[in-house]
């Protein structure tokens, strides 16, 4: 095979690597760009589209009715709460699983992953069985905020514990060494050196799990009990919109769910711009 | 600050790392831990500054017992093998870091940094991040911040051993160049014995997690205490049964008082010096040095048959 160049075919083929890499860089943009338009842009369009057929004004009359901005607030209030509560205790799960050792660790390690296997309605359908109002436990949650929250954490567990994992495994632990060797406390080392480190895995898997909770249905669905101005999130009210045969509503209510959920993602991204410049000097 | 270690054992599982070691280091001083690897001299090192914790004997600090005490009360510098930098930091905030969390007066942090960049040369660094440095910028960084809340013992775990020969060479004059200005009893760990004698006042020699021998590099050189120290300091050829320097080695044209015949495989000038690279009948090889000039009194040649003597050997009972 030494001789190959010397072959008057493979130097034509060596030759025209350079031109069919471009092209196969402009082939996998086109099917990448293809496949998106297909899955996400045109759906959303449709969307946008189909939430504008009955006019401006009674996309605003659905938009800013009360049921709706309840829903709305409790959606986005709950999917807080939840991904914050996750960022804390996903980062402890992951910090656990990463460095202590215990009995049970391999067992625990793909626990973590159920909320992911399980069909949300299941999760949902435990829960009720759990703190519902035959608790076995005598805890009867069902049909309150409290019950919400339960099921978005459940849902949105593996996220940070997932995004964390990876980031923290290749901490360089020399690097707390140092710190203490200059004096630095537990508290201090962590709060400088490993949180600055790991911030970045914190919000790629807070912003997963807000974008999660502001559209889940199947695990909130059997427990919140869907009370309209109390229990009732904006994906069931979406579903409730369908059912009584206003799609144009639902669709108007989608887009602003649509709307919020990129603008999360848009305000994540810049804060985790920020948080990772030292990696792009 | 003065260390003492007295008879500290570390076992990782089975293997004993360090076995029974005890040796003092005098204050002001700059000694080196030498040994291959798996000799135990880094776990030792990290004994020294509690980042490991003996499984017995003591560690001594300006005579205080230090063996519980943990890292950051015991007032060490310590610069890591692979420069342990905070990357998520600008070079004058890791060095800042150490003078930062004990809340010194902002000021103050600023004017010592400045002071600590321009000793370690990197005036014009001071607002990159550890990615933009190399590696030989990035360990200077290092030292600069082991050095600024002025510890007593400065301890450097193979601190040149990530970084091409060029760059060693040079951070290695200018190591023993900052210990003459700042003075810090310093301990550094090496596997490399050029290095140790070059930098260093006393070589601590260790084996297989035993201290062989500490003295001055002169005295490991000319009397070592075993035959691991002769071999690892140095050349050594076995001639007859014992250890010889190349340079002890006398080369003669005719036999008599007890000289071994070999031929001459091999001669290698270099500069003023030469080596004769010398094989005997059992197919053994030995190096001579010798000087240029008497090479060439002796006119030797490649491939003729001498007789060789040593001139200073040495037996160790094993």
């Amino acid at each position: 095979m030494a001789e190959s160049h010397a072959n008057p075919v493979a130097l034509r083929l060596s030759r025209a690597a350079g031109t069919s890499e471009r092209a196969g860089t402009a082939l996998s943009l086109g099917l990448v760009s293809t496949f998106l338009t297909l899955i996400v842009i045109l759906p959303i369009a449709a969307l946008v589209w189909e939430s504008k057929r009955d006019g401006a004004h009674a996309f605003w009359q659905v938009v800013s009715s009360p049921e709706a901005v309840s829903a709305f607030k409790l959606t986005i209030g709950a999917a807080a709460i939840v991904a914050l509560v996750n960022a804390v205790l996903g980062t402890v799960t992951a910090w656990v699983l990463v460095r202590d050792d215990f009995r049970g660790k391999a067992l625990v390690n793909s626990v973590i992953d159920l909320p992911f296997a399980l069909p949300t309605i299941v999760a949902g359908l435990t829960l009720l069985a759990l703190y519902g109002p035959r608790s076995p436990i005598g805890v009867n949650l069902a049909f309150t905020r409290t019950a919400i929250c339960l099921a978005l954490c459940f849902v949105t567990l593996p996220f940070v514990v997932r995004t964390v994992q990876p980031v923290l495994l290749e901490l360089d632990t020399e690097m707390e060494q140092a710190a203490h060797s200059l004096g630095a406390s537990g508290l201090v080392t962590f709060r400088r050196i490993v949180l600055p480190n790991l911030l970045p895995g914190i919000l790629s898997g807070l912003v997963l799990a807000l974008a999660r909770a502001v559209g889940e249905i199947g695990a909130v669905v059997l427990i919140s009990g869907n009370l309209p101005y109390r229990t009732e999130v904006s994906s069931v009210y979406v579903m409730g919109r369908i059912e009584s045969g206003d799609p144009a509503g639902a669709a108007a209510v989608a887009v602003v769910l649509l709307a919020t959920s990129f603008a999360i993602l848009l305000g994540v991204g810049g804060l985790r711009f920020l948080v990772t410049r030292h990696e792009r000097a | 600050m003065s260390i003492e270690i007295r008879h500290v054992t570390k076992r990782f599982g089975e293997a004993v790392a360090v076995d029974d070691v005890s040796l003092e280091v005098e204050t002001g001083s700059l000694t080196a831990l030498l040994g291959p690897s798996g000799s135990g001299k880094s776990t030792l090192l990290r004994i020294v500054a509690g980042l490991e914790t003996p499984d017995a004997g003591e560690v001594i600090l300006s005579g205080e017992d230090a063996t519980t005490l943990s890292p950051q009360k015991r007032n060490v510098g310590f610069v890591f093998q692979h420069y342990a930098a905070f990357k998520h930091m600008t070079v004058r905030n890791n060095i800042a870091f150490g003078l930062t969390i004990r809340k010194r007066p902002k000021n103050e942090i600023r004017e010592r940094v400045e002071e600590l960049l321009a000793l370690v040369q990197l005036q014009g660094f001071a607002d990159r991040y550890p990615a933009q440095l190399s590696g030989g910028q990035r360990q200077r960084m290092a030292l600069a911040r082991a050095l600024a809340a002025e510890p007593k013992v400065l301890l450097l775990d193979e601190p040149f051993g990530a970084l091409d020969a060029r760059v060693r060479a040079e951070l290695r004059d200018w190591l023993r160049r900052l210990h003459e200005e700042v003075h810090v009893t310093t301990v550094f760990v090496t596997h490399d014995q050029e290095e140790a004698m070059e930098v260093a006042d006393r070589v601590a020699v260790l084996n297989r997690g035993r201290l062989e021998q500490i003295g001055s590099p002169l005295d490991l050189y000319d009397e070592p205490a075993s035959e691991f120290v002769m071999r690892f300091v140095g050349d050594a050829h076995d001639l007859g049964g014992a250890l010889v320097r190349p340079h002890d080695v006398a080369l003669r044209r005719e036999p008599g008082d007890g000289a071994v015949e070999v031929a001459i495989e091999r001669i290698t000038v270099l500069g003023a010096d030469a080596r004769v690279e010398l094989v005997d009948g059992d197919g053994a090889r030995l190096a001579a040095r010798l000087r240029r000039d008497e090479v060439e009194e002796l006119d030797l040649e490649e491939g003729e048959i001498l007789w060789v003597r040593p001139e200073r050997e040495r037996v160790f009972s094993s």
